[in-house]
C-alpha cells in the first residue's frame, strides 16, 4: 500500500510529478528539478518532508538510553532545544540508520528517523530501549515542511506570531524552539540555512499555503537529492547500510569514543580502527561530460570501487558523486560508464555550502 | 504538452522519425518522453559514419534523474548529428520535435521499416493507455 502524506492533494494540484520513495506518494519534481534546485540555492523553497518519522522517547533513563543506543555523545546536548546528528549502529558496527536527536527535556528526546527504515527503526529502538524503560512513542499526526535557502528563515518567520517570532529568530544552527504549535528546528538537508518544521497534519496545508504566499518555491525530492550530495550530505540506503561502518562512510566525525561509554558498536569500531578500515568514501568530480550514477565501477591503481550516490551538479554544471573505494585511492581514478572509462578527480567535499562552490577554495 | 506534428513516426519506446525531402530520416525523442525524464544534462550521440539498427540503442539521454538509450527507428548511415545539445541538451525539454532532435540517418531499408513505425494517432493513443 502507497502511503499519502497530507500535503499529496496540495503537490498534485501544483502539477508534481509523483513517484514512489519507500512507500510513499512523494513529488519528485513541479516541472523542473533544476530550476527547484536553483530556488533553494539562490532564495527559499520548501519540501514535504512528512514521510520522515518522528519518535518521541519519554523515560528518566532517556539519556542514559542515547548513550547504548547512539554512536555520537548524546552528552554533547546540554540546552534544550538543542540537536545532535548520530548514526544508530548494529553489533558489528553496521549504520541501521541515520538519525538527528533534540533535547527537549532530561526525560525528553525527540528522534527524526528515516521513512525507508522506520519499521526496523522502530523495532530496534523499542528492543534496546524496554531495558531503560524508555518509552517510545511515534508521532503519525505530524507532518514536515522544510523551508531552505538564504532567504527561507526570513520568509518563515514572517508568518509567525511575535512572540514564536521573536524565540524562532533567535536560535542558532541545529537548536529547535516551540510556539504556535509548530516545532522549528534550524536543520536541513540542502547545505543552506533554513527550518525543518514539524506541524500536526491540521495545520499542515495552511502552512505550505502560507509558505507559498510568502514567495517559498515548492521543490521536489529531485531537488533534496542534489542539494544534499552537492553539500556533502549522506542518503542511508545509498552512502551506507548495515554493511558499512561510519568509517567507511566518512562519518567518523559522528562516532564519540569517549571514555567508559559503552555504545551498540563501538567494540566492532574500535577493532576495525585497529586494524586499519580496508574501505573509504571519497568526493568525486567529473570534468568530462555525462553523469555519475550509483553502482558505476570506479577503476583505481588499489583495486576497484564504485559510486553511491552520483549525479549532474546543477550549481557546478558537472557530475559530481560519492565513491566508496579501498583506502587510500585518490589518484588514477577513471568511472566505467557503460564500457567507457572516463577520469574524474577526488575532490575534499561539501562541493557547495551555502551557495558557493569548494571546488578549488 | 506539445501537439505531436502530423509528419512523424514513432517508436513505442518513444523515438520519433522523419522522412525528409531528400529521403534522409531525422530521429528524435518525443516531447512525452523528455518529460518522463525530466531536465535534460547529457547527450551521447552516434558518431557521423556509424552504421545503426532498427531496433537497437545507439544514443544515451541523461537527465538529472535517470540515463535512458535511444532505439534506432531505421537503419542506416548516421550522416549528421546535432552538436548543439553537447552544450545545451535541455533543447530536447524546450523543442523535442523540432530544434531538439539528435541524428539524420541516411536509409537502407526504409520502405519497410517505416511500416512498423506508428503514426502520430496511434501513439498518441499508446500513451493514453499508458497512463490509464
Amino acid at each position: 500500500m502507497t502511503q499519502k502524506t497530507v500535503l499529496n492533494d496540495t503537490h498534485r494540484a501544483l502539477g508534481a510529478k509523483m513517484v514512489d520513495f519507500g512507500g510513499w506518494d512523494m513529488p519528485i519534481h513541479y516541472g523542473s528539478q533544476i530550476e527547484e534546485h536553483h530556488a533553494v540555492r539562490r532564495d527559499a523553497g520548501m519540501f514535504d518532508v512528512s514521510h520522515m518519522t518522528v519518535v518521541d522517547l519519554h523515560g528518566a533513563r532517556c539519556r542514559e538510553f542515547l548513550r547504548h543506543l547512539l554512536a555520537n555523545n548524546i552528552d554533547k546536548l546540554k540546552v534544550t532545544g538543542k540537536a545532535l546528528y548520530s548514526c544508530m549502529l548494529n553489533e558489528q558496527g553496521g549504520v541501521i540508520d541515520d538519525l538527528i536527536v533534540y533535547f527537549l527535556g532530561e526525560e525528553f528526546f525527540r528522534v527524526v528517523v528515516n521513512a525507508a527504515t522506520r519499521d526496523k527503526d522502530l523495532a530496534w529502538i523499542s528492543r534496546q530501549a524496554a531495558s531503560f524503560s524508555v518509552q517510545v512513542e511515534e508521532r503519525p499526526e505530524f507532518a514536515m515542511i522544510a523551508v531552505q535557502g538564504p532567504h527561507a528563515r526570513d520568509k518563515v518567520l514572517g508568518l509567525l506570531s511575535p512572540a514564536t517570532r521573536e524565540k524562532a529568530a533567535k536560535i542558532g544552527k541545529f537548536v529547535a524552539a516551540e510556539g504556535d504549535g509548530l516545532f522549528i528546528a534550524r536543520t536541513g538537508y540542502t547545505g543552506e540555512d533554513g527550518f525543518e518544521i514539524i506541524v500536526p497534519e491540521a495545520q499542515a496545508i495552511d502552512l505550505w499555503n502560507r509558505l507559498r504566499d510568502a514567495g517559498v518555491a515548492p521543490a521536489g525530492l529531485g531537488a533534496r537529492d542534489t542539494l544534499r550530495l552537492e553539500a556533502g550530505m549522506n542518503l542511508y540506503g545509498q552512502d551506507m547500510d548495515e554493511t558499512v561502518t561510519p568509517w567507511e562512510a566518512n562519518l567518523g566525525w559522528t562516532v564519540s569514543l569517549d571514555a567508559g561509554r559503552d555504545f551498540i558498536g563501538r567494540a566492532a569500531l574500535e577493532a576495525q580502527k585497529a586494524q586499519g578500515v580496508p574501505r573509504e568514501m571519497i568526493g568525486l568530480v567529473m570534468d568530462d561530460k555525462g553523469v555519475l550514477r550509483h553502482g558505476q565501477r570506479v577503476a583505481t591503481p588499489q583495486g576497484d570501487g564504485e559510486i553511491l550516490s552520483g549525479s549532474f551538479s546543477p550549481t557546478l554544471a558537472c557530475a559530481i558523486a560519492f565513491a566508496r573505494v579501498p583506502s587510500g585511492a585518490r589518484d588514477a581514478l577513471q568511472v566505467d560508464i557503460r564500457g567507457r572509462l572516463v577520469p574524474v578527480r577526488a575532490v575534499k567535499y561539501p562541493f557547495v555550502r551555502d551557495g558557493r562552490s569548494q571546488l578549488g577554495a | 504538452m506539445q501537439e505531436i506534428p502530423g509528419d512523424l513516426k514513432f517508436m513505442k519506446s518513444h523515438e520519433w522519425a522523419r522522412v525528409e525531402d531528400q529521403g534522409t530520416v531525422t530521429i528524435g525523442i518525443s516531447d512525452h518522453a523528455q518529460g518522463l525524464l525530466g531536465d535534460l544534462v547529457y547527450v551521447e550521440l552516434p558518431g557521423v559514419g556509424d552504421t545503426v539498427k532498427a531496433g537497437t540503442a545507439c544514443a544515451v539521454v541523461e537527465s538529472v534523474k535517470a540515463a535512458s538509450d535511444v532505439y534506432a527507428p531505421v537503419s542506416g548511415e548516421v550522416v549528421a548529428v546535432n552538436e548543439a545539445l553537447a552544450d545545451k541538451p535541455e533543447t530536447i525539454n524546450e523543442d523535442a520535435y523540432g530544434d531538439g532532435w539528435l541524428f539524420v540517418v541516411k536509409p537502407d531499408n526504409l520502405a519497410e521499416e517505416l511500416d512498423e513505425l506508428l503514426d502520430p494517432d496511434a501513439y498518441a493513443e499508446q500513451l493514453e493507455e499508458d497512463e490509464s
